[in-house]
């Protein structure tokens, strides 16, 4: 999609003028050069200016500087490319061109902020010191701890995933059944009412104490904090479908159980989606607070850990890992609802 | 399912039996339907005509099964109906198609609540090429025009060899060319398939055009103030004399004869 929409809008943008072929603009050759110098750029402040006296001496800043020289130098390869290509540009390297050309101005200014950071941080040591580190501590932290980080990651995923599927499915399930059922919504309204609004942390103390283990209190935490939007969005999904659907399937020789999963469900899906998305925020949440109050690994951990031993580095490095992780599953839940409501018209493409 | 069998199906017999029916509203009853009194031979297509909110929809619904009446009885083929099924299929004015399902599911509806899907399968595409939709089996319908969907309706209804096809105002919201049309497909449709055919319309036109019998209702609650059996070949022409008078008729007996 994406490719498509810039490789149709670039031509616009160096005044409309058709390049040869059909597909690349122009000035792409400027484009990635200027992305290019600036990465060399980058590398060349990290690695020749020394760092400041008056700081300690960083390490790994030979690896980070010929990072960014790796990152310079596929900038120079995809300049070369759109040469080569010029006078043919089509298929998949064109694609993969076009969308890495869309991604000039990011690219732009990261280096731009590498750069001072890197020049605010080691270089004149202007910030307060032990808050703020440079990008290489960062790298330090990914090269020399990594296989501590990733058993977090792989904890947090495992933590996350479990509540959250068991807070899912069963949300769902008591949703149909109080959209459903005149007996289950007398039962199980109030309750909802009562505790949905309740913070699921509020149940941390009580949790830790009533569960065998933390990590089976926090899948319970977790569950709650994704279960009661998916609940609540679902009764309503189901509440709110057109009565003529089901007038329709009666007629058909639907049963009971037709109408339920054949009817009711898929109606009430793009609802249901919504409370998915509020759960999986709430999830993050509940997360990130259990594995620092009980647990003793996960993301949530580490980076509680690194705060008490003022190691930023790591935390900061902990912080990006767990936003690649929320991020990445906020972007599955989106590929799963595009998959599955491709029905609707006008979806938001994330 | 005994439909099912039998592809060259007869028509059902509806007998209405003093059915009375009313509806509460704000705690007080709503009287809509009042003795109404109404049989239906094999095959015939009637129309019902009456002011709008008469209950002409309710007396569908009573007949579809979807609701039982206050009183009285009504039977099909002889036997008191006690809910919906099958072999009385409804069509809406709104298609109310499932968005999420595609034509051909859609379509595919009864046969896959019944089970039938597997054996019958090869319906579903007679009955979209009977309503002329093959090729849009993939689109989904917010993809279709308004009279594509009422088609898809439609066929989602025949694919089930209904004995009985219940219409509540089917055209009512297409533009008057797919209107004019769609009449004459209907028509055709009822013919070659010998259904018996219940029709609620608010166009005396399409009654005229369309139906074997009409019946005409007082306001609510409705009473039947009319039977007018419509004694004209098909395919009908829509300037016969004879229905023009037919039509004078029926607008006296709604009161509009000012407006002829
Ligand atoms: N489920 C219902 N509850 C209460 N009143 C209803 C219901 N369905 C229909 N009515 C009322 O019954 C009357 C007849 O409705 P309907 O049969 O839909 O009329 P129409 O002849 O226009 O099809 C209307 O006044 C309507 O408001
Ligand atoms: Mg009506």
């Amino acid at each position: 999609m994406s490719v498509n929409d810039t490789a149709a809008a670039l031509p616009a943008a160096n005044g409309g003028a058709l390049p040869i072929g059909g597909g690349l603009p122009s000035n792409l050759l400027l484009r990635f050069s200027a992305a290019a110098l600036l990465w060399f750029a980058a590398s060349g402040v990290t690695a020749l200016w020394p760092d400041a006296a008056d700081a300690q001496e960083w390490e790994r800043t030979g690896e980070f500087a010929s990072l960014l020289v790796v990152a310079a130098g596929l900038l120079v390869l995809a300049t070369l490319l759109t040469t080569g290509i010029r006078p043919a540009p089509r298929g998949r390297l064109e694609a993969a061109i076009a969308s890495l050309s869309a991604s000039v101005p990011w690219l732009i200014a990261l280096a731009l902020g590498v750069t001072g950071w890197e020049i605010l941080t080691a270089k004149l040591n202007l910030l307060p010191r032990p808050f703020f580190v440079p990008p290489q501590a960062l790298l330090e932290v990914y090269l020399d701890d990594w296989p501590r980080l990733l058993d977090c990651f792989a904890a947090s995923l495992r933590l996350l995933v479990t509540g959250y599927a068991v807070g899912s499915v069963l949300g769902v399930v008591t949703g149909v059944a109080i959209g459903w059922s005149r007996a289950v919504g007398y039962w199980v309204h109030p309750i909802l009412r009562l505790i949905g609004p309740l913070p699921a942390t509020a149940w941390l103390p009580i949790a830790f104490f009533a569960f065998p283990t933390s990590w089976s209190a926090s899948v319970f935490l977790i569950a709650l904090a994704s279960g009661v939007p998916v609940t609540v969005l679902t009764w309503s999904g189901v509440a709110g479908v057109n009565s003529a659907y089901y007038d329709i399937a009666r007629t058909l020789g639907a049963s009971q159980r037709f109408l339920v999963l054949k009817v009711a469900v898929p109606a009430a899906m793009p609802h249901v989606f919504v409370g998915l998305f509020m759960g999986l925020g709430a999830s993050f949440a509940v997360l990130v607070v259990a594995e620092m109050l009980g647990v003793k690994s996960g993301v949530g951990w580490y980076l509680q850990w690194a705060q008490g031993w003022a190691a930023y580095g790591n935390m900061y490095a902990a912080l990006l890992v767990m936003a690649l992780l929320c991020s990445g599953l906020v972007t599955l839940l989106f590929r799963v609802r595009d998959r599955l409501l491709a029905w609707q018209k006008g979806m938001l493409k994330w | 399912m005994v439909a099912l069998e039998n592809t060259d199906t007869a028509g059902m017999t509806i007998d209405v039996q003093a059915v009375s029916h009313s509806f509460e509203l704000h705690g007080a009853p709503l009287p809509v339907l009042d003795g109404v009194e109404l049989r239906v031979e094999p095959g015939e297509l009637v129309a019902l005509l009456g002011p709008s909110g008469c209950g002409k929809s309710t007396l569908l619904r009573l007949v579809a099964g979807l609701e039982p009446p206050s009183r009285g009885s009504i039977l099909a083929d002889g036997r008191p109906i006690d809910g919906p099924d099958p072999s009385r299929v409804v069509v809406f004015q709104d298609p109310t198609l499932y968005p999420w399902r595609t034509v051909r599911d859609n379509v595919a509806l009864g046969l896959e609540a019944r089970g039938l899907l597997r054996s019958q399968g090869h319906r579903i595409d007679k009955a979209l090429a009977l309503v002329g939709l093959t090729g849009f089996e993939k689109a989904y319908p917010h993809q279709l025009s308004g009279g594509m969907a009422q088609r898809a309706a439609l066929a989602r209804a025949l694919v089930n060899d209904p004995r009985l096809l219940i219409l509540d105002e089917p055209l009512g919201k297409l533009d008057s060319l797919t209107r004019l049309a769609m009449q004459s497909e209907l028509v055709e449709l009822w013919r070659s398939k010998g259904f018996t055919g219940l029709l609620v319309t608010h166009d005396i036109e399409e009654a005229l055009f369309m139906a074997t019998r009409v019946i005409v209702f007082s306001g609510r609650p409705a009473r039947i103030k009319a039977d007018l059996p419509i004694d004209r070949p098909y395919p009908r022409h829509r300037g016969d004399p004879v229905l023009t008078d037919l039509r004078h008729r029926i607008l006296e007996l709604l009161g509009l004869a000012e407006t002829w």
